[in-house]
C-alpha cells in the first residue's frame, strides 16, 4: 500500500511547484512594498474610494449575475430533466458546444449586437421599437456575464436533478405530496449541492473578470478585475496588485469553505 | 521480490519524466533567445506591413520573432521585467525617456544604420527632447492628437477640445483610454500644460475629465477606428495615423487638431540593453530606414513617416499633401511632446486616472 | 398542452440566447467589407485567405498542441495523483483534494499573475513552455475530480483478486482499473482540452514574445478590429465540432464507454 502512495509525488511536487509556491508569491508581493520592506498598505490600499468602490461594484453585479443564473437555470435543468431524451451528454454538450467558439469572440459578439447601430437596435427599429442602450453600462456587464457563465450553473444543477431517485418521488406522490411539497421536500434540498457549485462556478470568475467589463463597459465601469489587471499591465505596480489579490482571495475562500460545508461529496460538481 | 522492485521503480520513473518534461518544456522556451539568426520585434499592434517582414527575412536571413503591445504602459513592465528579451522595440517619445532613465536601453551603432539619412533633420531634432544627443532611439512614426468627427452628426466645423465636454453629444463621444492622452486633453482644455505635475492643475483636469464621464460613450484604445466607421459615435478622440485609414472607409468623417494645442509624437526604433541579438536589431531598423520598405509600411498603416525620401515616393498626390499625414505644424501653438515625469509623477497621473475611472 | 408549450418556449428562449452571438460570428464570416461595422454583401473569400493567412494558422496550431499536451499530461498525472489519493488517510486526502480545487476556484486572474511571478523569479523565459506548464496546472483539477468518483465506487477486491491470480500492478490495473475509471479520465481530459483551448487569462499573463494562441491573438485584435478571417476559422471549428457531435450521438451505441457504461452517467 505504502508503494501506491509514493505514484502521488509527481502530481504532489507538480501541486506545490505550480499551486502553491506561486500563490507565496502572490503574498510576498502582496505584504512587502518596493524596496521589500513589509507593509500592509497594499492590503489596506481596498479600502481607498476608487479600490472600494470597483469592490463593490464588481459584487453587485457578480451577485445580480448569480441570481439571474440561479433563476434561469434552474428552471431550465428542471425541463432538460424532463425531456426524454436518452443521451444525457447531447443536452450536457448543447451548453459546452458554444465554448469552442472562443470566449473573447463571444463577448464581442455581444457588443456588435447590444451597440447603437447594432443587431438588436436594427431589429427593434424594424419593428418600430424604442431602441434599447445598454451597451457600456453595467446592465450590458451584467448580460456578458451571465451569458459566458450559465453553463456552469445549469450543469450541476442538471447533474443533481438527474441523480435523484423517481422513487423517492413517487413514493411522497403516493403519500399524498402535491407538486409543490414534492419540490420542496425533496427536489430541492436533494439539488442543493448542485445549486451551492453553480453559485461557486459562476460568482468567482463573475466577480474577478476583467475582459467583460473592458468589452461590454466600454471601460466606463471599472470592476476590481480591471483594477487588478491594471496594476499588473499597465500601472506596473506589482506590490499593490498583488495585495488587492489578496483581499480578492479572502472571497474565493468564503466560497471554498461554503461550498465544502454544503457538498461534502462532491456530488454537485460540474464534472 | 521483483515485483516489489518494479512497484517501487514506477514512481521514480514517473518523477524523473515529469522533471525531464518539464526541464524540456522550458528549455524550448529559453533555447529561442540563443539563437544567433534571429531577432525579436516588440511593436504596436498593426504597426508594419507584414510583407515587410517576409522581404526581411528573404533578404538577410534573419528569422523575425514578432510581438505585440497596445500601450506603452503595458509594454514597460515586460521590458523591465526581462522575462522576455526583445531586440528592437517601438515606443513613444516619454516612453523611450523612462526607458533611458531605467537604463534599459543600448546605444546604437549608426555606423550600422546608414539609412538614418533617410530621416528628416526636424524629426532628430525633435528627438532630441527625449533623446538628447540621439544616441538611443531611430525615428519610425510621427503625428498627432486630434478629434474626429462625423459630418453628418456634428454641426459645424470643430475646432476646439470643448466639443468633449459639449452636452448634445452625450454617449456620442470616445475618449481615449490611457493615462497621458486622457488627460493630455482636460489639461490642454484648460490651457495647461501636458507635462505639468503641478497638483492643483491636475486637480483640475481630474475633475474636469470626471465632469466629462457621463457624456463619454467608451473609453477606448484602437477601438475608436471601428466604431467611427461605423457610426457608432460622432466624436472621438484619435491619432492621427488612424485618421487617413478612417477617412478611406468613410468619407463623413473629417480630423481636425484643435487650436488648444495637442501632442506631436514620435514612436522610435530603440534597442533595449539585454537584447540578445543587437546585431541583427540594427540591421532590421536599417531595413525599417529604407525609402521603399517605409513606403510600404506606410501605405499599409497610414501613420506619418519621418522618412524623406519615402514621403518622395508617394504616388498618391492627395496624401503626399495630406494635411493630416504631413501637417505644417508651424501654424499650430501650444504642441508639445510628452515627457517622463519620474517614478512619482507615474504614481500621481495613475491615482488620479483610477479616481476618474471609478466614478 | 399549455404547459409543455410553455416548456417549449422557455427552452428556445434560452438556446436563441445561447447560439445568437454565435450566429452574428458566423454571418460576419461571410461579410465583404473588412470591418465589423459595415455589411458589405456576401462572400466566401475569407476561408480563402484563411488557409494564406500563417499568422492564424499558427495561432489555431498553437492553441490545439497546447491544448493536446496539456490535457494529455494532466490526464496521465491526475490519473496516477488520484491512485495515490485513494490510498491516503482521511486528513492528508482532504488537504490534497483542497489543495486541487484551487486552480479551479481561485480567480483566473489570480492563477495567471501567481504564475507570472514564479517564473519571473525563477528566471524562466516566457514562451511555449510557461503556457504549458500553466495549462497543465489549472488541467490537472479537471481530470482529478472527474476521475475521484469513480475511483469510489471501484470494487478494491477485483484488483486485489487480480493480483492473486498473478497479475503484475501495472497488468492489472490497465485490465481491471482502468476499464472503470476510463469514463472518468476520458470527461476529464475533455473538460480539460476544452478549458485549456478556451482559456485566454491565464495565458495572457504567461506567454511571452512570438507565440500566440487564438485567444491572445484576438484580444490583440479586438482593438484594431477582428480579422474577418478569424471569424471564419471560428466557424470552421464551431461547424467541426458540431458535425462530430451530431455523428457521435447519431451512431447507437456511439456514446458508450468500453465498459459500457455511459460517459454522462457522471456528466461531462
Amino acid at each position: 500500500m505504502n508503494r501506491k502512495k509514493l505514484l502521488g509525488t509527481p502530481y504532489y511536487i507538480w501541486s506545490a511547484m505550480f499551486i502553491i509556491i506561486p500563490l507565496c508569491m502572490v503574498f510576498y508581493y502582496g505584504l512587502t512594498d518596493k524596496n521589500g520592506a513589509f507593509t500592509l498598505e497594499n492590503i489596506t490600499a481596498m479600502a481607498l474610494a476608487e479600490h472600494a468602490k470597483a469592490l463593490w461594484l464588481a459584487l453587485g453585479l457578480s451577485l445580480i449575475s448569480t441570481l439571474i443564473c440561479l433563476l434561469l437555470a434552474y428552471p431550465l435543468a428542471l425541463i432538460l430533466t424532463g425531456l426524454k431524451v436518452n443521451q444525457h451528454s447531447f443536452i450536457v454538450l448543447i451548453f459546452i458546444l458554444p465554448m469552442w467558439m472562443n470566449f473573447l469572440l463571444r463577448t464581442l459578439a455581444w457588443q456588435t449586437i447590444l451597440e447603437k447601430t447594432g443587431v438588436l437596435n436594427s431589429l427593434l427599429s424594424f419593428l418600430h421599437l424604442p431602441a434599447l442602450n445598454i451597451i457600456n453600462t453595467p446592465y450590458a456587464i451584467i448580460v456578458g456575464m451571465v451569458y459566458n457563465f450559465l453553463p456552469f450553473m445549469v450543469l450541476p444543477i442538471y447533474n443533481s436533478l438527474a441523480k435523484i431517485d423517481q422513487n423517492l418521488v413517487h413514493a411522497a406522490r403516493d403519500l399524498g405530496a402535491d407538486g409543490m411539497q414534492v419540490f420542496l421536500k425533496i427536489t430541492l434540498p436533494l439539488t442543493l449541492p448542485g445549486i451551492i457549485s453553480g453559485i461557486t462556478m459562476v460568482f468567482i470568475p463573475a466577480l474577478t473578470t476583467f475582459v467583460i467589463s473592458k468589452l461590454l463597459g466600454g471601460s466606463k465601469v471599472l470592476l476590481i478585475g480591471n483594477v487588478v489587471e491594471e496594476e499588473f499591465t499597465q500601472a506596473g505596480n506589482w506590490h499593490l496588485g498583488s495585495g488587492l489579490s489578496i483581499v480578492l482571495m479572502l472571497f474565493i475562500i468564503v466560497n471554498m469553505v461554503v461550498s465544502t460545508i454544503f457538498d461534502k461529496d462532491g456530488e454537485g460538481s460540474v464534472l | 521480490m521483483k515485483r516489489n522492485k518494479t512497484k517501487s521503480m514506477i514512481p521514480s520513473i514517473l518523477f524523473m519524466l515529469c522533471v525531464v518534461f518539464s526541464l524540456g518544456l522550458t528549455g524550448c522556451g529559453s533555447s529561442s533567445g540563443d539563437e544567433k539568426w534571429e531577432v525579436v520585434v516588440y511593436n504596436w499592434g498593426e504597426y508594419l506591413d507584414p510583407d515587410t517582414l517576409d522581404l526581411f527575412e528573404e533578404e538577410t536571413g534573419i528569422h523575425v520573432i514578432y510581438d505585440e503591445f497596445d500601450t506603452n504602459e503595458a509594454m514597460f513592465p515586460k521590458v523591465e521585467a526581462g522575462a522576455a528579451s526583445y531586440d528592437v522595440i517601438c515606443p513613444s517619445d516619454y516612453m523611450i525617456q523612462k526607458m533611458i532613465d531605467h537604463d534599459l536601453l543600448a546605444e546604437i551603432d549608426f555606423e550600422n544604420i546608414p539609412n538614418i539619412k533617410n530621416i528628416g533633420q526636424q524629426y532628430l531634432e525633435q528627438s532630441r527632447e527625449f533623446d538628447p544627443e540621439n544616441k538611443y532611439s531611430v525615428p519610425y512614426c510621427f503625428g498627432t492628437v486630434g478629434i474626429l468627427y462625423n459630418k453628418s452628426m456634428v454641426e459645424g466645423p470643430v475646432d476646439s477640445w470643448s466639443i468633449l465636454w459639449d452636452e448634445t453629444y452625450a454617449d456620442n463621444i470616445l475618449m481615449q483610454d490611457s493615462v497621458r492622452d486622457a488627460f493630455m486633453t482636460a489639461l490642454k482644455l484648460n490651457g495647461c500644460s501636458m507635462n505639468t505635475l503641478d497638483e492643483g492643475e491636475l486637480e483640475a483636469a481630474k475633475n474636469s475629465l470626471i465632469d466629462q464621464k457621463p457624456l463619454v460613450q467608451a473609453y477606448v484604445i484602437d477601438q475608436v477606428r471601428d466604431k467611427m466607421i461605423g457610426g457608432e459615435a460622432a466624436i472621438g478622440v484619435i491619432y492621427s495615423g488612424e485618421a487617413i485609414y478612417t477617412q478611406r472607409e468613410n468619407p463623413d468623417l473629417e480630423y481636425v487638431i484643435p487650436k488648444e494645442g495637442t501632442n506631436v509624437w514620435i514612436d522610435s526604433w530603440v534597442i533595449p540593453k539585454n537584447a540578445p541579438n543587437k546585431e541583427n536589431a540594427e540591421a532590421f531598423i536599417n531595413f525599417m530606414c529604407r525609402e521603399d520598405i517605409a513606403l510600404k509600411n506606410f501605405e499599409y498603416i497610414t501613420y506619418s513617416t519621418p522618412n524623406i525620401a519615402a514621403q518622395e515616393l508617394i504616388e498618391d498626390e492627395e496624401i503626399k499633401n495630406s494635411d493630416i499625414a504631413f501637417p505644417d505644424l508651424t501654424q499650430y501653438d501650444n504642441l508639445e511632446t510628452f515627457h517622463y515625469l519620474g517614478a512619482e509623477g507615474d504614481e500621481l497621473y495613475n491615482n488620479l486616472w483610477k479616481e476618474v475611472k471609478s466614478q | 398542452m399549455i404547459k409543455n408549450t410553455a416548456k417549449k418556449l422557455y427552452l428556445s428562449l434560452i438556446l436563441i440566447f445561447l447560439y445568437a452571438p454565435i450566429l452574428v460570428l458566423i454571418l460576419y464570416s461571410f461579410n465583404a467589407s473588412r470591418t465589423r461595422a459595415k455589411w458589405g454583401g456576401f462572400t466566401f473569400k475569407w476561408y480563402g485567405k484563411l488557409f494564406k493567412n500563417q499568422e492564424i494558422l499558427g495561432a489555431l496550431f498553437n492553441t490545439l498542441f497546447i491544448a493536446l499536451v496539456s490535457s494529455v499530461t494532466a490526464a496521465v498525472i491526475g490519473t496516477i495523483a488520484c491512485i495515490a489519493i485513494m490510498n491516503l488517510k482521511k486528513r492528508p486526502r482532504a488537504v490534497i483534494l483542497g489543495i486541487t480545487n484551487i486552480p479551479m476556484l481561485n480567480a483566473d486572474i489570480v492563477t495567471g499573475i501567481s504564475l507570472m511571478l514564479l517564473f519571473i523569479s525563477m528566471g524562466i523565459k516566457f514562451g511555449l513552455g510557461t503556457i504549458l506548464l500553466s495549462h497543465i496546472t489549472f488541467c490537472i483539477p479537471y481530470v482529478i475530480l472527474s476521475v475521484m468518483p469513480r475511483m469510489k465506487q471501484l470494487n478494491p477486491h477485483i484488483y486485489e483478486a487480480a493480483l492473486d491470480l498473478g497479475a503484475g500492478p501495472v497488468y492489472g490495473f490497465f485490465k481491471v482499473v482502468f476499464p472503470e475509471i476510463f469514463p472518468g479520465v476520458l470527461s476529464g481530459f475533455l473538460m480539460a482540452f476544452t478549458m485549456s483551448l478556451d482559456d485566454f487569462i491565464i495565458t495572457h499573463f504567461t506567454k511571452g514574445a512570438g507565440i500566440d494562441t487564438l485567444s491572445t491573438k484576438i484580444y490583440t485584435e479586438v482593438k484594431k478590429g477582428i480579422k474577418p478571417e478569424m471569424y471564419a476559422l471560428s466557424t470552421l471549428i464551431f461547424l467541426t465540432v458540431l458535425i462530430l457531435l451530431l455523428l457521435v450521438n447519431q451512431q447507437p451505441g456511439g456514446n458508450k464507454s468500453p465498459s459500457g457504461k455511459n460517459i454522462s452517467e457522471k456528466g461531462v
